[in-house]
């Protein structure tokens, strides 16, 4: 490579490669709502009239825009749980079921707290959804390193648990005695302090976005954060340069946990104001989507979680108004982790659509990361 | 002990092997994709998108053999596609199954409400009616198990053997295990890597989604939205427990189907143990089965590798 000698090229190059990253962020969104499109005209619907009611849904008004930050603020911790683990090398499938546990603990710390001063009970109901969370992530990545057991299988299965063993216990230790399996409501004392009236907006968003900016710090600025992307990179020369590999696996999947616990808490004590059985739409399954499509960029979170908060406010007007089936956004959600996944895709098609020179332009000469191997 | 009669009834037995049916195909189809050095994390989403296929196809014919043969279509398909990610254009293979199972999952659920308009399920077809195989089940105690059963059951214990026999005492089975442990040596002696391996990858698509198949025709008559509630990630584990061996995939099939046939009995019953805790218990053996088989075990060496023809290592 003849060009990288000079600083001032190099810092070109990382903005160029940034650049090229968002860009295939986009493409593979846009390439995503393309496939919609084309299943709505065979399905013989509108495209217009539903992707005008997704947008309107989405962004249309005041209401709809809290509504798409209402149901970002999940996305963000279970996107950044999921993007924590994945920089160690571990895919989390599990955020579902932690984010379950998580809410669970919360719902039983707000209706039992010692005292009635609410930033107590309130930062006390957090710590025990973090706390549940990185319990239910600890025991895959505990299996993962002890025994070797892929934490894709074993964490779908403490997903499955999770969700019946929380029902369990409400049915049997917690329920309000309603027909619905729901906990009682948690005093007002414990419920995040509105942000915006009207709106459900409350403060979990501030808590969702400091997390972010600890996590970035974390794996930016500390040795234990260098540490979690050098396992995640190259866990045999890690092991090599003395790190402890199998302590980092399993500490990745608790903080992994615990960073999707606080979904279910901030659910719980910002807008549910009780534990509801079944109560998460897949939040931890569209974590995936928005990890993948942030490149576990943890600043890169905020706008996938945006985007697919977005999608899912959006979908659910289309469905209202259109009458469209809002599960399309799943298939949206889907197409979104195959492409972004490959890379290759968005740069055939842009080939074959004769973009050639223009990507050619903003691809960088080494195109290394493609894709390293899955399991060991 | 009234459970434990429950539990080892003859029809809990049976229920065993019409439950394992899904999980052992697709336990196959791991072990095939695997064997050739590609991770299947894809195998839930085919098997959903069989089943849904196979009903939509009965639905429109009438015929619930021409679902079957649509599910197997459609899984060939699904298994190229995901076989294109992986191959062609690199994707991270745990990555770009998750994808494909999301898809599957949203695809299936959405369609089924554009045709059916509901949900929940979809309309009732006529599934696939059993066989009754009139030496076996004339033998005493062992009749009333497996003599009689949907076809799909039996094409599952014949397929065992029969991949068993080409993976492990055939040429070209050993070229696919080749490519597993070691692609460049593969290449070198002549055998294309990417071709063979986009095969199995179609193979193993057809065979998931004959899972699929088995689930909506064969056991039921109608798709439910995500039917195939995590049997895909079970059926990774039972190639991982069955060591890469289709018939030990289908025996590792068999024990989790056993204990999914047993909570089942028991909610039947009048014993009064809590639904969800009995629920759990096939996810429970999962989680313990790979924990405790992983060790003991070795993957095939180039699992989830890309393979570049033409470049050294």
């Amino acid at each position: 490579m003849p060009d990288s000698s000079s600083r001032s090229r190099r810092l070109d190059r990382r903005y160029v490669n940034a650049l090229r990253e968002i860009g295939l962020a986009i493409a593979s969104v846009i390439l995503a709502l393309a496939v919609g499109a084309v299943l709505l005209y065979a399905a013989g619907y509108s495209i217009e009239d539903a992707y005008f009611n997704l947008y309107y849904g989405a962004f249309g008004d005041m209401y709809s825009i809290s509504d798409t930050l209402l149901n970002s603020i999940p996305l963000i911790f279970t996107g950044l749980a999921v993007a924590f683990a994945f920089r160690s090398g571990l895919f989390n499938i599990g955020a579902e079921g932690q984010m379950y546990v998580g809410a669970l603990a919360t719902a039983v710390a707000a209706l039992h707290a010692p005292t009635e001063f609410s930033p107590f009970v309130i930062v006390f109901a957090l710590i025990c959804g973090a706390l549940a969370g990185a319990l239910w992530g600890f025991i895959p990545g505990f299996l993962r390193a002890r025994t070797g057991a892929h934490e894709v299988i074993t964490t779908i299965m403490t997903n499955y648990i999770a969700i019946l063993f929380t029902t369990y216990l409400v049915k049997v230790s917690f329920s309000d005695g309603g027909p619905v399996d729901q906990t009682a409501l948690i005093p007002q004392t414990a419920r995040l302090p509105e942000l915006i009236a009207t709106t459900r907006l409350t403060w979990a968003i501030f808590i969702a976005v400091g997390l972010v900016a600890v996590v970035h710090f974390l794996l930016t600025r500390t040795v234990f954060g260098y540490e979690i992307d050098a396992v995640g990179q190259n866990p045999g020369a890690a092991q090599y340069g003395g790190i402890p590999v199998s302590n980092r696996t399993v500490f990745a999947m608790a903080v992994s946990g615990a960073i999707a616990g606080l979904a279910g808490s901030t659910m719980v004590l910002g807008v549910l104001h009780r534990f509801i059985t079944y109560f998460s739409p897949g939040y931890g399954y569209t974590g995936l989507a928005v990890a993948v499509l942030a490149r576990n960029q943890p600043w890169a979170v905020v706008p996938a979680a945006l985007l697919f908060g977005a999608l899912q406010s959006g979908g659910m007007s289309m469905q209202l108004f259109a009458r469209i089936p809002a599960d399309l956004m799943t298939v949206v959600q889907g197409l979104v982790i195959l492409f972004v996944s490959a890379p290759g895709v968005i740069r055939f098609l842009g080939r074959t659509v004769s973009f050639r020179t223009w990507f050619q332009r903003i691809q960088s000469p080494t195109s290394s990361s493609a894709g390293k191997g899955a399991s060991k | 002990m009234e459970w434990v009669e429950a539990i080892f009834s003859v029809g809990t037995l049976s229920a065993t092997l019409r439950l394992a049916t899904p999980i052992a195909l697709a336990a196959m189809a791991g072990t095939i994709s695997e064997r050739a050095g590609i991770v299947n994390l894809g195998l839930e989403g085919k098997i959903l998108g069989g089943a849904f296929l196979g009903v939509y196809v009965a639905f429109l014919t009438g015929s619930a053999w021409l679902g079957v043969a649509a599910s197997v279509v459609g899984g060939m398909l699904m298994g190229g596609l995901l076989a294109l990610f992986a191959i062609r254009f690199r994707a991270n293979h745990v990555v770009a199954g998750v994808g494909l199972n999301i898809l599957m999952l949203g695809l299936t659920t959405w369609l089924m409400q554009v045709i059916w308009g509901s949900r929940g399920t979809s309309a009732t077809v006529s599934g696939l009616s059993d066989w009754s195989i009139p030496i076996l089940r004339d033998i005493p105690y062992v009749g009333p198990v497996i003599g009689k059963h949907s076809p799909l059951v039996y094409i599952m214990l014949l397929l065992a053997p029969i991949l068993w026999l080409w993976l492990f005492r055939t040429p070209s089975g050993l070229r696919v295990r080749m490519i597993g442990e070691h692609p460049e040596a593969a290449d070198t002696v002549g055998i294309r890597v990417h071709r063979t391996q986009y095969l199995c990858m179609i193979a193993a698509g057809a065979l998931a989604a004959l899972g699929g198949a088995h689930l909506a025709l064969g056991h039921l008559s109608w798709f439910s939205n995500n039917m195939s509630a995590g049997r895909g990630y079970m059926a990774l584990a039972a190639n991982i427990f069955g060591r890469w061996n289709p018939i030990g995939g289908a025996l590792a099939a068999m024990l989790f189907a056993l204990t999914d046939a047993m909570q089942m009995r028991i909610q039947s019953t009048q014993i009064a143990w809590p639904t969800e805790l009995v629920q759990m218990l096939p996810y429970l053996l999962t989680i313990t089965v790979v924990a405790g088989a992983v060790k003991r075990s070795r993957s095939p060496a180039a699992l989830g590798r890309h393979y570049e023809p033409g470049k050294a290592e």
